[in-house]
Protein backbone atom coordinates (compact mmCIF):
# COMPACT_ATOMS: atom_id res chain seq x y z
CA UNK A 1 0.00 0.00 0.00
CA UNK A 2 1.31 3.44 -0.78
CA UNK A 3 2.15 6.06 1.69
CA UNK A 4 3.32 9.57 1.62
CA UNK A 5 6.82 10.33 2.51
CA UNK A 6 8.76 12.70 3.14
CA UNK A 7 12.65 11.83 1.99
CA UNK A 8 15.39 13.56 2.58
CA UNK A 9 17.97 14.46 0.04
CA UNK A 10 21.33 12.16 1.17
CA UNK A 11 23.17 13.01 -2.01
CA UNK A 12 23.26 14.58 -5.72
CA UNK A 13 25.64 13.58 -8.00
CA UNK A 14 25.46 14.62 -11.24
CA UNK A 15 26.72 11.85 -14.62
CA UNK A 16 26.69 13.92 -17.13
CA UNK A 17 24.51 17.45 -18.68
CA UNK A 18 21.40 15.69 -18.00
CA UNK A 19 21.70 12.60 -15.69
CA UNK A 20 21.91 12.46 -11.86
CA UNK A 21 21.91 9.88 -9.33
CA UNK A 22 20.13 10.86 -6.14
CA UNK A 23 19.88 8.60 -3.18
CA UNK A 24 17.68 9.76 -0.53
CA UNK A 25 16.72 8.94 3.06
CA UNK A 26 13.46 7.22 2.87
CA UNK A 27 12.02 6.21 5.69
CA UNK A 28 10.99 3.06 6.17
CA UNK A 29 9.86 2.50 2.43
CA UNK A 30 12.40 -0.28 1.80
CA UNK A 31 12.25 -2.16 4.99
CA UNK A 32 8.49 -1.69 5.63
CA UNK A 33 7.29 -0.84 2.71
CA UNK A 34 8.74 -2.85 0.56
CA UNK A 35 9.89 -0.72 -1.98
CA UNK A 36 12.03 -2.40 -4.75
CA UNK A 37 13.98 -1.72 -7.75
CA UNK A 38 11.87 -1.09 -10.84
CA UNK A 39 8.94 0.42 -8.75
CA UNK A 40 8.39 3.81 -9.03
CA UNK A 41 8.27 6.92 -6.37
CA UNK A 42 5.74 10.14 -7.13
CA UNK A 43 7.83 13.27 -6.41
CA UNK A 44 6.04 16.45 -5.73
CA UNK A 45 8.68 18.78 -7.98
CA UNK A 46 7.60 22.37 -6.36
CA UNK A 47 5.00 24.27 -6.18
CA UNK A 48 5.40 25.58 -9.99
CA UNK A 49 4.14 21.91 -11.07
CA UNK A 50 0.88 20.78 -10.53
CA UNK A 51 1.67 16.93 -11.20
CA UNK A 52 3.94 14.90 -9.42
CA UNK A 53 6.87 12.79 -11.59
CA UNK A 54 7.02 9.56 -11.77
CA UNK A 55 10.50 8.51 -11.09
CA UNK A 56 11.64 4.51 -11.25
CA UNK A 57 13.52 3.48 -8.39
CA UNK A 58 17.24 1.86 -8.94
CA UNK A 59 18.52 1.04 -6.07
CA UNK A 60 17.12 0.55 -2.48
CA UNK A 61 18.69 -0.18 0.75
CA UNK A 62 17.87 -1.34 4.60
CA UNK A 63 19.38 1.04 6.22
CA UNK A 64 19.34 3.02 9.75
CA UNK A 65 17.97 5.17 10.67
CA UNK A 66 16.86 5.26 7.29
CA UNK A 67 16.27 3.19 4.23
CA UNK A 68 18.58 4.40 1.28
CA UNK A 69 16.87 4.60 -2.21
CA UNK A 70 18.80 5.73 -5.38
CA UNK A 71 16.98 7.32 -8.53
CA UNK A 72 18.76 7.90 -11.45
CA UNK A 73 16.96 10.67 -13.72
CA UNK A 74 17.45 12.28 -16.87
CA UNK A 75 16.37 16.12 -16.80
CA UNK A 76 13.44 16.14 -19.60
CA UNK A 77 11.24 19.10 -18.12
CA UNK A 78 10.44 21.57 -15.79
CA UNK A 79 9.77 19.20 -12.95
CA UNK A 80 13.01 16.68 -13.86
CA UNK A 81 15.03 20.05 -13.97
CA UNK A 82 13.58 20.88 -10.27
CA UNK A 83 14.26 18.02 -8.87
CA UNK A 84 18.02 18.17 -10.11
CA UNK A 85 18.41 21.23 -8.30
CA UNK A 86 17.81 19.31 -4.50
CA UNK A 87 20.62 19.44 -2.57
CA UNK A 88 21.68 17.13 0.43
CA UNK A 89 19.45 17.90 3.09
CA UNK A 90 16.58 19.14 1.17
CA UNK A 91 13.23 17.13 1.51
CA UNK A 92 10.93 16.04 -1.17
CA UNK A 93 6.75 14.71 -1.00
CA UNK A 94 7.07 11.42 -2.26
CA UNK A 95 3.90 8.66 -2.68
CA UNK A 96 5.31 5.02 -2.92
CA UNK A 97 6.08 2.17 -3.14
CA UNK A 98 4.06 2.18 -6.62
CA UNK A 99 3.59 0.36 -9.62
CA UNK A 100 4.58 -3.44 -10.16
CA UNK A 101 8.05 -5.54 -10.53
CA UNK A 102 9.10 -8.12 -12.55
CA UNK A 103 8.15 -11.66 -12.47
CA UNK A 104 11.12 -12.85 -11.04
CA UNK A 105 9.39 -16.12 -9.27
CA UNK A 106 10.40 -18.79 -11.93
CA UNK A 107 13.46 -20.63 -11.58
CA UNK A 108 15.95 -20.43 -14.31
CA UNK A 109 18.39 -17.89 -16.60
CA UNK A 110 16.74 -14.39 -16.97
CA UNK A 111 17.97 -11.70 -20.10
CA UNK A 112 17.72 -8.28 -18.87
CA UNK A 113 17.51 -5.71 -21.70
CA UNK A 114 17.76 -1.84 -20.69
CA UNK A 115 17.78 1.05 -23.44
CA UNK A 116 19.12 4.61 -21.87
CA UNK A 117 17.41 5.35 -18.85
CA UNK A 118 15.40 2.27 -18.81
CA UNK A 119 18.86 0.86 -17.33
CA UNK A 120 18.67 1.63 -13.99
CA UNK A 121 15.28 0.12 -13.57
CA UNK A 122 17.60 -3.48 -14.21
CA UNK A 123 20.58 -2.13 -11.41
CA UNK A 124 18.39 -4.40 -9.00
CA UNK A 125 18.01 -7.57 -10.92
CA UNK A 126 21.31 -7.40 -12.36
CA UNK A 127 22.79 -7.37 -8.93
CA UNK A 128 20.51 -9.66 -6.79
CA UNK A 129 18.55 -11.63 -8.96
CA UNK A 130 18.99 -15.22 -7.37
CA UNK A 131 19.29 -16.74 -10.89
CA UNK A 132 21.43 -16.69 -13.27
CA UNK A 133 21.40 -13.61 -15.77
CA UNK A 134 22.59 -12.00 -18.92
CA UNK A 135 22.54 -8.20 -19.26
CA UNK A 136 21.97 -6.32 -22.48
CA UNK A 137 22.83 -2.96 -22.41
CA UNK A 138 21.86 -0.12 -24.99
CA UNK A 139 22.93 3.56 -25.14
CA UNK A 140 22.50 6.34 -27.75
CA UNK A 141 26.52 6.72 -27.27
CA UNK A 142 29.59 5.29 -25.21
CA UNK A 143 29.54 8.67 -22.97
CA UNK A 144 25.94 7.57 -21.80
CA UNK A 145 27.15 4.56 -20.88
CA UNK A 146 28.29 5.40 -17.12
CA UNK A 147 30.68 2.80 -15.65
CA UNK A 148 28.97 3.41 -11.97
CA UNK A 149 25.85 1.69 -13.72
CA UNK A 150 27.13 -0.68 -16.39
CA UNK A 151 29.81 -2.02 -13.90
CA UNK A 152 27.52 -3.19 -11.37
CA UNK A 153 26.08 -5.53 -14.43
CA UNK A 154 29.17 -6.36 -15.46
CA UNK A 155 29.77 -7.48 -11.77
CA UNK A 156 27.33 -10.01 -11.33
CA UNK A 157 25.85 -11.03 -14.68
CA UNK A 158 26.92 -13.67 -16.54
CA UNK A 159 27.87 -11.51 -19.51
CA UNK A 160 26.83 -7.92 -19.87
CA UNK A 161 26.84 -6.91 -24.06
CA UNK A 162 26.80 -3.06 -24.38
CA UNK A 163 25.33 -1.69 -27.64
CA UNK A 164 25.52 1.75 -28.76
CA UNK A 165 23.77 3.74 -31.46
CA UNK A 166 26.67 5.26 -32.86
CA UNK A 167 29.15 2.81 -31.98
CA UNK A 168 31.59 4.39 -30.63
CA UNK A 169 31.03 2.10 -27.47
CA UNK A 170 30.81 -1.71 -27.80
CA UNK A 171 28.37 -3.50 -30.88
CA UNK A 172 27.30 -1.07 -33.19
CA UNK A 173 23.26 -0.94 -33.68
CA UNK A 174 19.90 -1.44 -30.99
CA UNK A 175 19.95 -3.74 -28.47
CA UNK A 176 17.52 -6.07 -30.58
CA UNK A 177 19.99 -7.03 -33.10
CA UNK A 178 22.11 -8.65 -30.03
CA UNK A 179 19.11 -10.07 -28.20
CA UNK A 180 18.22 -11.64 -31.56
CA UNK A 181 22.26 -13.12 -31.43
CA UNK A 182 21.96 -14.35 -27.76
CA UNK A 183 18.52 -16.28 -28.52
CA UNK A 184 19.88 -17.57 -31.84
CA UNK A 185 22.81 -19.45 -29.71
CA UNK A 186 20.53 -20.04 -26.74
CA UNK A 187 16.73 -19.86 -26.64
CA UNK A 188 16.36 -21.31 -22.78
CA UNK A 189 16.33 -18.01 -21.42
CA UNK A 190 13.25 -18.20 -18.86
CA UNK A 191 12.06 -14.52 -19.53
CA UNK A 192 13.77 -11.67 -20.49
CA UNK A 193 13.17 -8.71 -18.84
CA UNK A 194 12.97 -5.56 -20.57
CA UNK A 195 13.06 -1.56 -20.13
CA UNK A 196 13.29 1.40 -22.16
CA UNK A 197 12.12 3.74 -24.90
CA UNK A 198 8.28 2.16 -26.19
CA UNK A 199 10.42 1.39 -29.89
CA UNK A 200 12.67 -0.58 -28.10
CA UNK A 201 10.43 -2.05 -26.24
CA UNK A 202 8.72 -3.05 -29.33
CA UNK A 203 11.69 -4.67 -31.23
CA UNK A 204 13.01 -6.44 -28.35
CA UNK A 205 8.98 -7.99 -27.62
CA UNK A 206 9.05 -8.76 -31.09
CA UNK A 207 12.39 -10.80 -31.05
CA UNK A 208 11.16 -12.68 -28.19
CA UNK A 209 7.86 -13.15 -29.71
CA UNK A 210 10.04 -15.44 -32.72
CA UNK A 211 11.98 -17.24 -30.29
CA UNK A 212 9.20 -18.19 -27.78
CA UNK A 213 10.55 -16.64 -25.03
CA UNK A 214 8.09 -14.68 -22.24
CA UNK A 215 9.42 -10.93 -22.36
CA UNK A 216 8.37 -8.67 -19.46
CA UNK A 217 8.47 -4.71 -20.35
CA UNK A 218 8.66 -1.74 -18.27
CA UNK A 219 6.26 1.18 -20.26
CA UNK A 220 6.44 4.70 -19.91
CA UNK A 221 3.45 6.83 -19.79
CA UNK A 222 2.21 10.49 -18.57
CA UNK A 223 0.85 10.09 -15.29
CA UNK A 224 -1.74 11.88 -12.93
CA UNK A 225 -2.34 11.04 -9.72
CA UNK A 226 -0.01 7.47 -9.78
CA UNK A 227 -2.04 5.37 -7.94
CA UNK A 228 -4.71 4.24 -10.56
CA UNK A 229 -7.47 6.34 -9.80
CA UNK A 230 -7.09 9.76 -12.80
CA UNK A 231 -6.98 6.73 -15.74
CA UNK A 232 -4.83 9.14 -17.60
CA UNK A 233 -1.50 6.58 -18.35
CA UNK A 234 -3.64 4.45 -20.34
CA UNK A 235 -1.50 1.31 -21.97
CA UNK A 236 -3.73 -0.04 -24.82
CA UNK A 237 -3.78 -4.03 -24.38
CA UNK A 238 -4.12 -6.72 -27.60
CA UNK A 239 -7.93 -7.37 -25.88
CA UNK A 240 -8.90 -3.93 -26.96
CA UNK A 241 -8.78 -3.54 -23.05
CA UNK A 242 -7.00 -0.26 -21.21
CA UNK A 243 -4.46 -0.96 -18.51
CA UNK A 244 -2.60 1.70 -16.62
CA UNK A 245 1.23 2.10 -16.37
CA UNK A 246 0.90 3.46 -12.34
CA UNK A 247 -1.38 0.85 -11.40
CA UNK A 248 -1.22 -2.74 -13.41
CA UNK A 249 2.09 -1.37 -14.68
CA UNK A 250 5.00 -0.14 -15.33
CA UNK A 251 5.57 -3.95 -16.34
CA UNK A 252 3.31 -5.43 -18.29
CA UNK A 253 3.81 -9.12 -20.36
CA UNK A 254 4.27 -8.13 -24.21
CA UNK A 255 2.15 -10.69 -25.51
CA UNK A 256 -0.71 -8.82 -23.95
CA UNK A 257 0.66 -5.14 -24.83
CA UNK A 258 -1.37 -3.62 -28.06
CA UNK A 259 2.26 -2.00 -30.42
CA UNK A 260 0.25 -0.92 -32.86
CA UNK A 261 -2.05 1.63 -31.01
CA UNK B 1 3.34 31.28 22.07
CA UNK B 2 3.04 34.38 22.97
CA UNK B 3 5.99 34.55 25.69
CA UNK B 4 8.47 32.48 23.25
CA UNK B 5 7.73 35.06 20.67
CA UNK B 6 8.41 37.86 22.72
CA UNK B 7 12.29 36.47 23.20
CA UNK B 8 13.10 37.06 19.75
CA UNK B 9 14.17 39.83 19.11
CA UNK B 10 14.68 39.82 15.61
CA UNK B 11 11.25 39.02 14.77
CA UNK B 12 9.35 41.44 16.68
CA UNK B 13 11.90 44.23 15.20
CA UNK B 14 11.24 42.44 11.64
CA UNK B 15 7.37 42.50 11.74
CA UNK B 16 7.02 45.73 13.78
CA UNK B 17 8.99 47.39 10.91
CA UNK B 18 6.86 45.94 8.28
CA UNK B 19 4.30 48.33 10.28
CA UNK B 20 2.35 44.90 10.95
CA UNK B 21 -0.14 44.74 13.70
CA UNK B 22 0.00 43.25 17.29
CA UNK B 23 -2.13 40.04 15.69
CA UNK B 24 -0.07 39.61 13.15
CA UNK B 25 3.10 39.48 15.77
CA UNK B 26 1.30 37.14 17.62
CA UNK B 27 -0.28 35.00 15.30
CA UNK B 28 -3.29 32.77 16.02
CA UNK B 29 -1.94 29.23 15.91
CA UNK B 30 -1.77 27.75 12.76
CA UNK B 31 -4.97 25.06 13.87
CA UNK B 32 -7.48 26.71 15.85
CA UNK B 33 -10.34 24.61 17.41
CA UNK B 34 -12.39 23.86 15.11
CA UNK B 35 -14.47 21.10 17.03
CA UNK B 36 -17.34 23.40 17.36
CA UNK B 37 -17.81 24.34 13.72
CA UNK B 38 -20.85 22.52 12.46
CA UNK B 39 -19.18 21.33 8.99
CA UNK B 40 -22.76 19.67 7.57
CA UNK B 41 -24.21 21.26 4.52
CA UNK B 42 -27.32 20.06 2.55
CA UNK B 43 -27.39 19.44 -0.71
CA UNK B 44 -30.81 19.26 -2.27
CA UNK B 45 -31.83 17.36 0.63
CA UNK B 46 -28.69 15.09 1.19
CA UNK B 47 -27.29 16.13 3.98
CA UNK B 48 -23.48 15.79 3.52
CA UNK B 49 -21.07 15.34 6.63
CA UNK B 50 -19.14 18.19 5.36
CA UNK B 51 -19.64 20.31 2.27
CA UNK B 52 -16.07 19.12 0.53
CA UNK B 53 -16.95 16.53 -2.43
CA UNK B 54 -14.04 15.06 -4.72
CA UNK B 55 -14.82 15.93 -8.36
CA UNK B 56 -15.44 13.26 -10.83
CA UNK B 57 -13.08 11.67 -12.92
CA UNK B 58 -10.71 12.18 -10.04
CA UNK B 59 -11.29 10.30 -7.52
CA UNK B 60 -11.90 6.68 -9.76
CA UNK B 61 -14.57 5.15 -7.07
CA UNK B 62 -12.40 5.36 -3.98
CA UNK B 63 -10.41 2.35 -4.27
CA UNK B 64 -7.31 4.30 -4.24
CA UNK B 65 -7.30 7.45 -2.14
CA UNK B 66 -9.20 5.14 0.43
CA UNK B 67 -5.85 3.68 0.40
CA UNK B 68 -4.46 7.20 2.36
CA UNK B 69 -7.76 7.70 4.66
CA UNK B 70 -11.26 6.66 5.64
CA UNK B 71 -13.51 7.35 3.06
CA UNK B 72 -16.08 8.64 5.26
CA UNK B 73 -13.99 11.58 5.83
CA UNK B 74 -15.21 13.38 3.13
CA UNK B 75 -18.80 15.24 2.81
CA UNK B 76 -19.45 13.10 -0.21
CA UNK B 77 -17.79 10.97 -3.58
CA UNK B 78 -18.73 11.84 -6.95
CA UNK B 79 -17.76 8.93 -9.09
CA UNK B 80 -16.12 8.22 -12.03
CA UNK B 81 -18.16 9.18 -15.28
CA UNK B 82 -20.15 6.77 -16.51
CA UNK B 83 -21.36 5.34 -19.60
CA UNK B 84 -24.58 3.04 -20.05
CA UNK B 85 -21.70 0.36 -21.73
CA UNK B 86 -18.01 0.10 -21.11
CA UNK B 87 -15.84 2.41 -22.57
CA UNK B 88 -12.24 2.26 -22.92
CA UNK B 89 -11.49 5.93 -23.47
CA UNK B 90 -9.40 7.92 -25.73
CA UNK B 91 -5.63 7.26 -26.48
CA UNK B 92 -2.75 8.66 -24.70
CA UNK B 93 -1.03 11.04 -23.68
CA UNK B 94 -3.87 11.69 -21.86
CA UNK B 95 -2.65 14.38 -19.76
CA UNK B 96 -0.41 17.64 -20.16
CA UNK B 97 0.77 19.90 -17.91
CA UNK B 98 -0.02 23.88 -18.18
CA UNK B 99 0.44 26.96 -16.13
CA UNK B 100 -1.09 26.29 -13.16
CA UNK B 101 -2.94 23.44 -14.74
CA UNK B 102 -3.63 20.36 -16.79
CA UNK B 103 -5.23 19.70 -19.35
CA UNK B 104 -7.23 16.00 -19.69
CA UNK B 105 -8.41 13.83 -22.19
CA UNK B 106 -9.31 10.77 -20.86
CA UNK B 107 -12.44 9.94 -22.69
CA UNK B 108 -14.65 8.68 -20.05
CA UNK B 109 -13.29 5.74 -19.47
CA UNK B 110 -15.55 3.32 -17.19
CA UNK B 111 -17.02 -0.09 -16.60
CA UNK B 112 -20.63 0.86 -17.71
CA UNK B 113 -23.16 1.62 -15.56
CA UNK B 114 -23.86 -2.18 -14.38
CA UNK B 115 -20.30 -2.85 -14.11
CA UNK B 116 -19.99 0.01 -11.75
CA UNK B 117 -22.94 -1.66 -9.35
CA UNK B 118 -21.81 -4.81 -9.33
CA UNK B 119 -18.19 -3.95 -8.67
CA UNK B 120 -18.17 -0.62 -7.05
CA UNK B 121 -21.33 0.46 -5.45
CA UNK B 122 -21.18 -2.26 -2.99
CA UNK B 123 -17.58 -1.63 -1.64
CA UNK B 124 -18.69 2.75 -1.76
CA UNK B 125 -21.54 1.45 0.21
CA UNK B 126 -19.75 0.34 3.20
CA UNK B 127 -18.18 3.56 3.91
CA UNK B 128 -19.88 6.04 5.55
CA UNK B 129 -19.59 8.67 2.73
CA UNK B 130 -22.66 9.70 0.20
CA UNK B 131 -22.04 8.42 -3.18
CA UNK B 132 -23.06 10.86 -6.11
CA UNK B 133 -22.87 8.53 -9.52
CA UNK B 134 -21.75 10.81 -12.80
CA UNK B 135 -23.49 9.82 -15.77
CA UNK B 136 -22.78 10.77 -19.69
CA UNK B 137 -25.44 9.37 -22.47
CA UNK B 138 -25.13 9.26 -26.17
CA UNK B 139 -28.78 10.23 -25.86
CA UNK B 140 -31.32 11.51 -23.66
CA UNK B 141 -33.55 7.82 -23.34
CA UNK B 142 -29.73 6.55 -21.91
CA UNK B 143 -29.67 9.07 -19.64
CA UNK B 144 -32.97 7.56 -18.03
CA UNK B 145 -31.58 4.15 -18.33
CA UNK B 146 -29.02 4.81 -16.20
CA UNK B 147 -30.88 6.79 -13.83
CA UNK B 148 -33.43 4.36 -13.36
CA UNK B 149 -30.69 1.67 -12.70
CA UNK B 150 -28.39 4.11 -10.40
CA UNK B 151 -31.76 4.82 -8.48
CA UNK B 152 -32.75 1.72 -7.71
CA UNK B 153 -28.94 0.45 -7.03
CA UNK B 154 -29.55 3.18 -4.16
CA UNK B 155 -26.84 6.14 -4.90
CA UNK B 156 -27.63 9.00 -2.77
CA UNK B 157 -27.30 11.50 -6.05
CA UNK B 158 -27.00 11.32 -9.63
CA UNK B 159 -25.26 14.02 -11.05
CA UNK B 160 -25.84 14.39 -15.02
CA UNK B 161 -23.25 15.12 -17.30
CA UNK B 162 -24.06 17.41 -20.00
CA UNK B 163 -20.18 18.78 -20.57
CA UNK B 164 -17.66 16.57 -21.22
CA UNK B 165 -15.41 18.01 -23.70
CA UNK B 166 -13.79 14.42 -24.24
CA UNK B 167 -16.62 12.87 -26.34
CA UNK B 168 -18.05 13.24 -29.69
CA UNK B 169 -21.33 12.11 -29.27
CA UNK B 170 -23.61 13.45 -26.89
CA UNK B 171 -20.96 14.67 -24.08
CA UNK B 172 -20.33 18.78 -24.71
CA UNK B 173 -23.43 19.11 -27.04
CA UNK B 174 -26.02 18.72 -24.59
CA UNK B 175 -24.48 21.21 -22.29
CA UNK B 176 -24.13 23.98 -24.87
CA UNK B 177 -27.65 24.23 -25.67
CA UNK B 178 -30.60 24.52 -23.52
CA UNK B 179 -33.31 22.91 -25.35
CA UNK B 180 -31.40 19.82 -25.55
CA UNK B 181 -30.11 20.41 -21.95
CA UNK B 182 -33.73 20.50 -20.69
CA UNK B 183 -34.20 17.59 -22.13
CA UNK B 184 -31.74 15.77 -20.73
CA UNK B 185 -32.65 17.08 -17.20
CA UNK B 186 -36.46 16.09 -18.33
CA UNK B 187 -35.52 12.39 -19.11
CA UNK B 188 -33.32 11.97 -16.07
CA UNK B 189 -35.65 13.61 -13.40
CA UNK B 190 -37.96 11.39 -14.44
CA UNK B 191 -36.25 8.05 -14.40
CA UNK B 192 -34.45 9.38 -11.33
CA UNK B 193 -35.86 8.61 -7.71
CA UNK B 194 -32.73 10.20 -6.11
CA UNK B 195 -31.93 14.17 -6.31
CA UNK B 196 -30.61 14.93 -9.86
CA UNK B 197 -27.48 17.33 -10.06
CA UNK B 198 -26.50 18.58 -13.78
CA UNK B 199 -23.17 19.70 -14.47
CA UNK B 200 -22.43 22.76 -16.55
CA UNK B 201 -20.32 23.30 -19.07
CA UNK B 202 -18.10 26.38 -18.83
CA UNK B 203 -17.50 26.44 -22.65
CA UNK B 204 -20.52 28.48 -23.54
CA UNK B 205 -21.19 31.86 -24.18
CA UNK B 206 -23.70 32.55 -21.35
CA UNK B 207 -24.02 29.94 -19.02
CA UNK B 208 -27.28 31.28 -17.05
CA UNK B 209 -28.93 30.41 -20.07
CA UNK B 210 -28.06 26.79 -19.25
CA UNK B 211 -28.89 27.03 -15.75
CA UNK B 212 -31.93 28.36 -16.28
CA UNK B 213 -33.05 25.69 -18.82
CA UNK B 214 -31.96 23.25 -16.55
CA UNK B 215 -34.06 24.57 -13.81
CA UNK B 216 -37.12 24.65 -15.50
CA UNK B 217 -36.78 21.31 -16.55
CA UNK B 218 -36.52 20.37 -12.86
CA UNK B 219 -32.97 19.28 -12.25
CA UNK B 220 -32.54 19.38 -8.40
CA UNK B 221 -29.05 21.28 -8.30
CA UNK B 222 -26.70 22.31 -10.34
CA UNK B 223 -22.84 21.27 -10.17
CA UNK B 224 -20.55 24.03 -11.87
CA UNK B 225 -17.86 23.80 -13.56
CA UNK B 226 -16.98 21.34 -15.82
CA UNK B 227 -13.27 21.57 -17.41
CA UNK B 228 -12.60 24.02 -19.56
CA UNK B 229 -11.41 23.62 -23.48
CA UNK B 230 -7.70 23.92 -24.09
CA UNK B 231 -4.21 22.93 -25.89
CA UNK B 232 -0.80 22.54 -25.56
CA UNK B 233 1.67 21.85 -28.19
CA UNK B 234 5.37 21.07 -28.41
CA UNK B 235 7.25 23.53 -30.11
CA UNK B 236 10.08 21.46 -31.11
CA UNK B 237 7.69 18.67 -32.26
CA UNK B 238 4.60 21.15 -33.20
CA UNK B 239 2.50 18.15 -32.23
CA UNK B 240 -0.36 19.12 -29.53
CA UNK B 241 0.98 16.88 -26.19
CA UNK B 242 -2.66 15.15 -26.07
CA UNK B 243 -3.15 12.61 -29.06
CA UNK B 244 -6.63 13.89 -29.05
CA UNK B 245 -5.00 17.25 -29.62
CA UNK B 246 -7.28 19.46 -27.56
CA UNK B 247 -8.47 18.74 -23.70
CA UNK B 248 -10.21 19.68 -20.42
CA UNK B 249 -8.65 22.22 -18.25
CA UNK B 250 -8.69 21.93 -14.65
CA UNK B 251 -6.39 23.21 -11.40
CA UNK B 252 -5.81 26.44 -9.95
CA UNK B 253 -5.44 28.61 -13.40
CA UNK B 254 -9.64 27.96 -13.50
CA UNK B 255 -10.63 29.11 -10.45
CA UNK B 256 -11.14 32.62 -11.20
CA UNK B 257 -13.50 31.46 -13.59
CA UNK B 258 -15.38 29.11 -11.61
CA UNK B 259 -16.16 31.71 -8.80
CA UNK B 260 -17.53 34.23 -11.68
CA UNK B 261 -19.78 31.36 -13.16
CA UNK B 262 -21.17 30.40 -9.74
CA UNK B 263 -22.06 33.54 -8.81
CA UNK B 264 -23.12 33.95 -11.88
CA UNK B 265 -25.39 30.97 -11.51
CA UNK B 266 -26.41 31.61 -8.15
CA UNK B 267 -27.58 34.77 -9.43
CA UNK B 268 -29.85 33.56 -12.05
CA UNK B 269 -31.54 30.60 -10.62
CA UNK B 270 -32.73 29.18 -6.89
CA UNK B 271 -31.26 25.94 -6.91
CA UNK B 272 -28.04 24.68 -4.76
CA UNK B 273 -24.79 24.23 -6.21
CA UNK B 274 -22.24 22.16 -6.02
CA UNK B 275 -19.05 24.51 -6.95
CA UNK B 276 -15.67 23.16 -8.57
CA UNK B 277 -12.72 24.47 -10.45
CA UNK B 278 -9.12 24.51 -9.10
CA UNK B 279 -9.68 24.38 -5.27
CA UNK B 280 -6.88 23.67 -3.31
CA UNK B 281 -7.23 25.61 -0.32
CA UNK B 282 -9.88 26.19 2.36
CA UNK B 283 -9.57 29.95 1.11
CA UNK B 284 -10.89 28.88 -2.42
CA UNK B 285 -13.49 26.89 -1.32
CA UNK B 286 -14.85 29.33 0.93
CA UNK B 287 -14.52 31.92 -2.23
CA UNK B 288 -17.12 29.27 -4.50
CA UNK B 289 -19.41 29.31 -1.25
CA UNK B 290 -19.37 32.99 -0.84
CA UNK B 291 -20.43 33.46 -4.47
CA UNK B 292 -23.35 31.11 -3.70
CA UNK B 293 -22.01 26.77 -3.46
CA UNK B 294 -23.48 24.74 -1.05
CA UNK B 295 -21.07 22.60 -1.25
CA UNK B 296 -17.67 22.26 -3.12
CA UNK B 297 -15.45 19.79 -5.10
CA UNK B 298 -11.91 19.31 -5.04
CA UNK B 299 -10.12 17.32 -8.05
CA UNK B 300 -7.09 18.00 -9.56
CA UNK B 301 -5.18 19.45 -6.08
CA UNK B 302 -5.94 15.22 -5.17
CA UNK B 303 -2.94 14.64 -7.94
CA UNK B 304 -0.37 16.95 -6.28
CA UNK B 305 -1.91 15.67 -2.80
CA UNK B 306 -3.88 12.75 -2.02
CA UNK B 307 -4.81 14.88 1.43
CA UNK B 308 -6.39 17.94 -0.58
CA UNK B 309 -9.98 17.16 0.68
CA UNK B 310 -8.72 16.95 3.96
CA UNK B 311 -6.80 19.86 4.21
CA UNK B 312 -9.62 21.89 2.25
CA UNK B 313 -12.11 20.98 4.94
CA UNK B 314 -10.20 22.00 7.41
CA UNK B 315 -9.26 25.07 6.02
CA UNK B 316 -13.10 25.91 5.43
CA UNK B 317 -13.53 25.25 9.19
CA UNK B 318 -10.69 27.19 10.15
CA UNK B 319 -12.32 30.48 8.01
CA UNK B 320 -15.36 29.67 9.75
CA UNK B 321 -13.38 30.13 13.20
CA UNK B 322 -11.57 32.97 12.24
CA UNK B 323 -14.71 34.80 11.18
CA UNK B 324 -17.33 33.50 13.81
CA UNK B 325 -19.53 31.42 11.97
CA UNK B 326 -21.09 28.60 13.92
CA UNK B 327 -21.50 26.57 10.79
CA UNK B 328 -19.47 26.75 7.32
CA UNK B 329 -23.08 27.05 5.48
CA UNK B 330 -23.50 30.50 7.09
CA UNK B 331 -20.45 31.24 3.86
CA UNK B 332 -23.19 30.35 1.05
CA UNK B 333 -24.01 33.20 -0.85
CA UNK B 334 -22.30 35.35 1.64
CA UNK B 335 -20.64 37.37 -0.95
CA UNK B 336 -20.93 41.07 -0.19
CA UNK B 337 -20.45 42.37 -4.36
CA UNK B 338 -19.87 46.08 -4.84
Amino acid sequence: MPIQQTCTVASMTQLDGVTWWMTLEAGKLVSDHGLSGGQFLHIKCGDGQLLRRPISVAITGWDEPEDLVTLIFEVRGEGTKWLSQRKPGDTLDVLGPLGNRFDVSQPGRYLLVGGGIGVPPLIEYGERLQWPRTAVLGFRTGSKAFPCITSRFQDHCEQTFLCTDDGSLGRHGFVDAQVRDLLEKEKSFTAILACGPKPMLKSVAKVASEFSVPCQVSMEERMGCGIGACLVCAVPMKDGTMKHACKDGPVFDAEEVDWDA
Amino acid sequence: MHEERSFEPETIVGHAGNGCSSEQLFPAPESPDTSHVDLSVDLAGVPLKNPVVVASGTFGFGREYGQFYDLSELGAICCKGLTLHPRQGNPAPRIAETPMGILNSVGLQNPGVDGFIAHELPLLQRSDVKVIANISGDTPEEYGVMCERLSAAGVDMIEVNISCPNVKAGGMAYGTRPELAAEVTKMAKSHATVPVMVKLSPNVTDITEIARAVADAGADALSLINTLRGMRIDVSSRRPILKMNVGGLSGPAVLPIAVRMVWEVACAVKLPILGMGGVSTGEDAAQLMLAGASAVAVGTALFADPYAPLKVRDGLAAIAVQQDLSAVNMLTGGIRPW
